[in-house]
C-alpha cells in the first residue's frame, strides 16, 4: 500500500521527502471502512469537529480574556458586550463544552452498545477514557474562568475532593490552589492548564485513531472484515456521510448559541465571584451531575470521592470485566435490554446529581449509585458465562444476500 | 481495492453528471459558508467599541511656551505638540516641498504655523523620534532624528534624509478655542 | 433512527434536570410575554427609552449598572448629544493632573454608568445594611431572570397570618423566603413618560424589566437576526449534503 503516486508534482515533491500526502491518502481517503456503519458511527468524527471548534473559539477568547480575580469577570462582560462578535466566541464556546460532552457520551454509549472495547480494541478504549479525563479537567478549569458564584464555588468544591486523600491531601490542595483559598494564583493557573490541556487532547486524539486505523473501525454486527467486499473507501462514502451528521449536528448546537444561549448555564455565574457567600444551591455543569450524584451517595467524604472517581476509572477495566465473544449487542439478548438498564440508571443518576441531597433523592442515589458498579462488576461478568447469543452472520455482505439474517438488517434502519 | 472502487462510481451517464452538479454546488455552498463563519473569528481581533469610543484627547495648550514641545498619549501612541518659533517656521516654509522624499508644503500639515501636531512614530518601523527635548539630538535638519535606523526630520516633520518612507503623521485635530485642541 | 432520537432526547433530558432545578419551591412567579422572547423577538426601543428613564428616575438612586457605559444608551435610540447630557450630570474622579490632584469632571459617553454610592460598605450603610445588588446583569442571574424581576417588583403583599415580618424588611411572594429589604418602589404615576404612554404600576415595571433585559444581553437583536439567517444556510447545507449522500451511497444499497 505504500508509495502512492501523485500527479501533482509540488505534492509528490514533498511526498517523497515526508509521507505526508501518502499517510492522509491512506487514512482520509483509501481507508478501508465497513459498509455498513450506522449514523451512530458519526459522532467520533463529530468529536473531533468539536473539538476544533473549542480550539478556535478558545484561542480567539484568550485574546480578550484576563485571568486576574480583580478582572476576570469583566474582561468576559467586555467580551460580551464590546469585542466585535465577541459574544458569538462566547456562546459558541460556552454551549460547545455542551455538546462536546452530549457527542462523546453518545459515542461512548455507542462503544458500550457495540462492544467496541473488546478485543482487539482494548487500547483504543483506553486512549478513549484518557480522551475523557482530560475533558472533563479542561471543562471544570474553563468553567471557572468567568469567575462567577458558580466557577469560584465549583472550583472550591472540586478542589476540597482531593482533601479526602489521606495524609498528604491538605498539603495537596494548598499546592493546587497556591495560597490558602481559591484566589487568584488558582484563576491564573487554572488559565494556564485551561489552555494546555486541548493541546494534550489533541495528542491523545491522534494517539486514539492511530490506534483506530491499526484495529480498523468495528461495525454494528461485532464481527470482522472477511475481505475488500465488506468495506468501501472512507472517502467519498464516509466523508459525505459524517459532513451530513456536521450539518445536522450544527443545526442542533447553533440553535442553542443563537436562541437559548444559556440553557445549559446556572444564573448564579453572572453574579461576580463572592468568597464570603455560597449560593444555596450548588451544582456542577450538567455533564457532571451522574459523578457529583456518585459522590454524594456515599456519607464518607474519602469514599465518595474514591467511588466517583473509581466510576469512571472502572471503564478500563471493562474489556476484561465484560467475557461475551460476541461484541454487538444485536446478538446478545439479555445484554441488550441490560443496556438500556444501564443507560436509565446513568440518566438517573444525573437527575439526583441536580437534586438537593434530601429524602428520597438519597435513597434513589444510593440504589443508581449501587447499580452503577453491580452492572460492571456483577452483571457483565455474569452474562458472560450466562447469556446465550443468538447466531452471528458469517460476514458483513452476508446478511444482505442471506434472507435469513433479514430481520439483523431490518434493525439497522 | 479494485472492486470497491466499481462501487463508487455506480451508473454512469445522466446519473454521474447530476452528482457532479450536486457536488460542486455542494463545495461551492459549504466553501461560502466556511469564509463567512471565519469573519467573527477576524473581526473579534480589531478594536472593540469600547477602544474605539475612546479615541479623542483633549490638551491644553497654554502652558506650552514658544520653542518647547510636549508629548501626549493618543490612541496608546505618543503625540508632539510642538510650539514652533519664528524661525523654525520659516526653516520649514523655506524647503522646497517638491524636491523633498515625501512632497508636502509645511501649510498643508499644519492649522495654526505655531503648533505642529505630530503623531510621533517614525514611518520607518515604529520607533519613537528624539527631539522632543532640548538634551536630545534633533538631526540634521533641526526637527526630530529617529535612533533606531537614522532618518532625519525637519521642522514641519517632514523626512528629509534616512530610511523612513513618509513624514510624520498629522493627526486629526481640532481647535475648541485658542488654547485647547482635541486630538482624535 | 428512532433509537438515535432517545439517545439525543435522553442527553437533553439530563440536561435539562439542572434547568429544570426549582426556583427554591414557592417563589411565585408571573410569566409575562415580553417583546424579546422567540425567534424573532425583538426589543421595543421606545419601552427601553421609558425604561431607562424608571431606572434613572427610581432604580438607580440606589443600584449601580456598573457594566453599562453612558454611550450604550445610543444603542436604544438616544441621539449623541442627549447621550452626552445624561453622562455629564453625573461626575466621576479623573486626574492626577499637572498638579498631581485628582479631580472631578462630569462623566463623558466613554464612562460607565456613575454608581449611586462610591463602594458597597457607603452602599450598605445608606440601606439599612442591606447592599443594592447590580443590576448590569439582573435578568440573567436570576432564573426566568425578566419575569422574576417583574414578579419580584409587583410581588409586594401584606403577610398572611401568623408570619413574622422582620424589623426593616418587606414581605414580598416572589422573593425567595419571602422576606425583602427593598420596599416597594413602583406606583401608579410616578414617572411622566414624554411620548404618552400610561404611567401605571404595571407599565413602568414592564418598561424598566424592558430596559434591564437590554442591559443584560445588548447582543439579542443582533443574535437572532443572525442566528435566522445562519439556520436557513445551514437546512440547506445539510439537506444538500443529505442528496449528495444518497447519491454517492445509492450504489452500495
Amino acid at each position: 500500500m505504500s508509495g502512492h503516486t501523485f500527479q501533482n508534482k509540488a505534492i509528490r515533491w514533498i511526498d517523497e521527502r515526508m509521507p505526508i500526502f501518502t499517510v492522509m491518502q491512506h487514512s482520509a481517503i483509501d481507508y478501508p471502512t465497513p459498509k455498513n456503519l450506522n449514523y451512530w458511527w458519526n459522532f467520533g468524527s463529530l468529536a473531533l469537529f468539536v473539538l476544533v471548534i473549542m480550539l478556535m473559539t478558545g484561542i480567539f477568547l484568550a485574546m480578550s480574556y484576563t485571568p486576574h480575580v480583580d478582572y476576570a469577570f469583566t474582561s468576559v462582560e467586555r467580551i460580551m458586550r464590546d469585542v466585535n462578535y465577541g459574544w458569538l466566541l462566547r456562546y459558541l464556546h460556552m454551549n460547545g463544552a455542551s455538546m462536546f460532552f452530549i457527542v462523546v457520551y453518545i459515542h461512548i454509549f455507542r462503544g458500550l452498545y457495540y462492544g467496541s472495547y473488546k478485543a482487539p480494541r482494548e487500547l483504543l478504549w483506553w486512549l478513549g477514557i484518557v480522551i475523557l479525563l482530560v475533558m472533563m479537567a479542561t471543562a471544570f478549569m474553563g468553567y471557572v474562568l468567568p469567575w462567577g458564584q458558580m466557577s469560584f464555588w465549583g472550583a472550591t468544591v472540586i478542589t476540597n475532593l482531593f482533601s479526602a486523600i489521606p495524609l498528604v491531601g491538605e498539603d495537596i490542595v494548598t499546592w493546587l490552589w497556591g495560597g490558602f483559598s481559591v484566589d487568584n494564583p488558582t484563576l491564573n493557573r487554572f488559565f494556564a492548564l485551561h489552555y494546555l490541556l486541548p493541546f494534550v487532547l489533541v495528542a491523545v486524539v491522534f494517539l486514539h485513531l492511530w490506534a483506530l486505523h491499526t484495529t480498523k473501525s468495528g461495525n454494528p454486527l461485532g464481527i470482522d472484515v472477511k475481505g475488500p467486499q465488506d468495506t468501501i473507501p472512507f472517502h467519498p462514502y464516509y466523508t459525505i456521510k459524517d459532513l451530513f451528521g456536521v450539518g445536522v449536528f450544527l443545526l442542533f448546537y447553533l440553535f442553542f448559541v443563537f436562541y437559548a444561549p444559556n440553557f445549559f448555564g446556572e444564573p448564579d455565574n453572572y453574579i461576580p465571584a463572592n468568597p464570603l457567600v455560597t449560593p444555596p444551591h450548588i451544582v456542577p455543569e450538567w455533564y457532571f451531575l451522574p459523578f457529583y450524584a456518585i459522590l454524594r451517595a456515599v456519607p464518607d467524604k474519602l469514599g465518595g470521592v474514591v467511588l466517583m472517581f473509581g466510576s469512571i476509572l472502572i471503564l478500563f477495566a471493562l474489556p476484561w470485566l465484560d467475557r461475551s465473544r460476541v461484541r454487538s449487542a444485536r446478538f446478545r439478548p439479555i445484554y441488550k435490554q441490560v443496556f438500556w438498564l444501564f443507560l436509565i440508571d446513568c440518566i438517573v443518576l444525573g437527575y439526583i446529581g441536580a437534586k438537593p441531597p434530601e429524602g428520597a433523592f438519597i435513597t434513589i442515589g444510593r440504589i443508581a449509585t449501587a447499580y452503577y458498579f453491580a452492572h460492571f462488576l456483577i452483571v457483565m461478568p455474569l452474562l458472560g458465562r450466562l447469556e446465550k447469543p443468538r447466531p452471528v452472520p458469517q460476514s458483513i455482505s452476508a446478511p444482505v444476500l442471506k434472507p435469513a439474517a433479514a430481520t439483523a438488517q431490518m434493525e439497522k434502519v | 481495492m479494485a472492486d470497491t472502487a466499481s462501487h463508487a462510481h455506480g451508473a454512469p451517464g445522466q446519473g454521474e453528471t447530476r452528482r457532479d452538479f450536486l457536488l460542486y454546488a455542494t463545495t461551492a455552498v459549504g466553501a461560502v459558508g466556511t469564509a463567512i463563519a471565519l469573519w467573527p473569528f477576524i473581526h473579534s481581533m480589531n478594536p472593540a467599541a469600547d477602544v474605539l469610543a475612546l479615541s479623542s484627547t483633549e490638551v491644553d495648550l497654554s502652558p506650552i511656551a514658544e520653542g518647547q514641545s510636549i508629548t501626549v498619549t493618543w490612541r496608546g501612541k505618543p503625540v508632539f505638540i510642538r510650539h514652533r518659533t519664528a524661525r523654525e517656521i520659516e526653516e520649514a516654509r523655506a524647503a522646497d516641498a517638491s524636491g523633498l522624499p515625501d512632497p508636502q508644503k509645511d501649510e498643508d500639515r499644519v492649522q495654526k504655523a505655531e503648533w505642529l501636531v505630530l503623531v510621533g512614530v517614525c514611518t520607518h518601523l515604529g520607533c519613537i523620534p528624539l527631539g522632543q527635548k532640548t538634551s536630545e539630538p534633533k538631526g540634521d535638519y533641526n526637527g526630530w532624528f529617529c535612533p533606531c535606523h537614522g532618518s532625519h526630520y525637519d521642522t514641519s516633520g517632514r523626512i528629509r534624509k534616512g530610511p523612513a518612507p513618509a513624514n510624520l503623521v498629522v493627526p486629526e485635530y481640532t481647535f475648541l478655542d485658542d488654547n485647547r485642541v482635541r486630538i482624535g | 433512527m428512532r433509537k438515535f432520537i432517545i439517545g439525543t432526547l435522553a442527553a437533553a433530558g439530563m440536561a435539562a434536570s439542572t434547568a429544570a432545578l426549582a426556583a427554591g419551591g414557592d417563589q411565585q412567579i408571573t410569566d409575562v410575554d415580553w417583546s424579546w422572547e422567540g425567534i424573532f423577538g425583538s426589543y421595543d426601543h421606545a419601552q427601553l427609552r421609558r425604561g431607562f428613564q424608571v431606572y434613572r428616575e427610581i432604580c438607580g438612586n440606589c443600584h449601580s449598572m456598573n457594566l453599562i457605559y453612558y454611550r450604550n444608551l445610543q444603542q436604544i435610540g438616544l441621539t449623541e448629544d442627549q447621550v452626552k447630557e445624561v453622562a455629564a450630570e453625573k461626575e466621576v474622579e479623573d486626574g492626577p493632573n499637572d498638579d498631581g490632584e485628582m479631580f472631578m469632571r462630569p462623566a463623558l459617553p466613554s464612562d460607565h454608568f456613575v454608581a449611586p454610592f462610591p463602594n458597597d460598605q457607603a452602599a450598605r450603610v445608606a440601606n439599612n445594611g442591606a447592599l443594592p445588588p447590580d443590576l448590569s446583569l439582573m435578568t440573567k442571574a436570576r432564573l426566568k431572570g425578566p419575569d422574576y424581576v417583574y414578579s419580584l417588583m409587583t410581588g409586594y403583599q401584606d403577610p398572611p397570618e401568623g408570619v413574622e415580618v422582620a424589623e426593616g424588611m418587606n414581605y414580598n411572594v416572589a422573593f425567595p423566603g419571602h422576606q425583602i429589604a427593598m420596599a416597594p418602589q413602583i406606583f401608579d404615576e410616578m414617572v411622566t413618560y414624554e411620548d404618552g404612554t400610561q404611567a401605571t404600576a404595571d407599565q413602568i415595571t414592564k418598561d424598566v424589566v424592558a430596559f434591564l433585559n437590554w442591559a443584560a444581553e445588548p447582543e439579542l437583536e443582533q443574535r437572532k437576526s443572525m442566528g435566522l439567517k445562519t439556520m436557513l444556510f445551514l437546512i440547506v447545507l445539510t439537506a444538500m449534503f443529505f442528496a449528495l449522500k444518497r447519491r454517492i451511497w445509492a450504489a452500495v444499497h
